[in-house]
């Protein structure tokens, strides 16, 4: 029974990230995550998702507060989304490194209405694409909950 | 003797995934890994003060040139980090006389190519494009075989075996730059993005 169980969400886990992938939330460096992933390392891809995400909050934070200025220090601001296109590369998360792309355009041409629009933008995508991770974090969690039932 | 396949790696990267990320590369690929977050600490680890190449008094060393206490055999650094950049870093170990022969190997999330090509003169090995794959981390080995060969050979005929190699590794960079040809080492990220990254 738990096999049925284990292979079922197992294939829900694949189905939910393929689509993650369809839609251009994730791309290929996820799967190089995964493939990170073994034995002797199990919870990998658990692992980098909640640094990424405590440190992709962070970053969120700061930059918020930064455009609350009334004088942006956009060279401040840039280096903060520098930092958090390069999470976003490293974990795959295609669509928050494209919204940080148009942040550090918005920036570098110091328009500050446009930075804006283009935070607000990383804010939706990040929190799309946290929900997702924690469903897939959910579905990881009940699989080892299971596997770990089975010895 | 120790085995050669067990070659030790300092990582330095300020952000948390990468180093993570970089981490778990490394040790797939077998290497031992040690992760710092900045330059001054990668520089502490191997053993120099940052300002003035001598050795911080407080760490237990016997003499000038034998500050290692533990072997590098390629440092892998970040190129964008605050304060000391990868490049700088770069500068410091090749200007040390006890550091100059271990390779190191630059990262970067961006392709710019007279960064490229400031730290291969400035000495770095290998100009890698973030994100890092696990490809690109079998170039490395060479670079470590090479350095342990060297330490057993006399230093004329070291000298001769730089020359014979360095030519190629160059010229492989220039074409990469110049025909904007996707090799390994210097991948374009286009992605259909227009803005000014």
């Amino acid at each position: 029974m738990n096999q049925m169980a284990i292979a079922a969400l197992k294939n829900q886990y694949k189905s939910f990230v393929q689509s993650m992938f369809d839609e251009g939330v994730l791309d290929n460096q996820f799967s190089q995550l995964q493939d990170l992933q073994d034995s002797s390392n199990p919870n990998f891809v658990d692992e980098v998702i909640t640094l990424f995400c405590n440190d992709a909050e962070r970053i969120i934070t700061e930059m918020n507060r930064y455009l609350n200025y009334q004088n942006v220090d956009f060279s401040k601001l840039d280096s903060h989304v520098h930092q958090l296109k390069g999470s976003s590369s490293s974990i795959g998360a295609h669509r928050l490194k494209l919204a940080c792309v148009n942040l550090r355009q918005a920036s570098y041409e110091r328009n500050k209405e446009e930075c804006v629009e283009a935070f607000n933008s990383i804010r939706h995508e990040y929190c799309l694409l946290r929900s997702k991770f924690q469903f897939l974090m959910q579905i990881e969690r009940r699989i080892v909950a299971l596997e770990n039932n089975q010895q | 003797m120790a085995a050669d396949s067990e070659f030790h790696v300092l990582a330095v990267d300020d952000s948390i995934i990468d180093r993570k990320l970089i981490e778990r590369l490394l040790k797939t690929s077998s290497f031992q890994v040690t992760t710092v977050d900045s330059g001054s600490k990668a520089l502490e680890f191997l053993g120099l003060h940052e300002d003035d190449g001598i050795i911080n008094t407080n760490t237990p060393s016997v003499s000038p040139n034998n500050h290692q206490e533990v072997e590098v055999n390629l440092v892998i650094t970040d190129y964008c980090m605050p304060g000391m950049t990868g490049y700088d870093l770069l500068k410091k170990i090749k200007e040390s006389s006890s550091l100059k022969n271990i390779p190191v190997v630059i990262m970067s999330s961006e392709n710019v190519p007279s960064r490229i090509s400031r730290c291969l003169e400035e000495g770095a090995e290998e100009f890698l494009l973030k994100p890092v794959r696990l490809s690109d981390l079998n170039k490395l080995r060479p670079h470590m075989l090479k350095t342990k060969i060297k330490d057993h050979q006399e230093p004329e005929k070291q000298d001769k075996e730089e020359k014979q190699q360095q030519p190629q590794s160059n010229n492989n960079n220039r074409k990469a730059m110049e025909e904007g040809i996707s090799t390994e080492k210097i991948r374009p990220r286009l992605n259909g993005i227009t803005a000014m990254v």
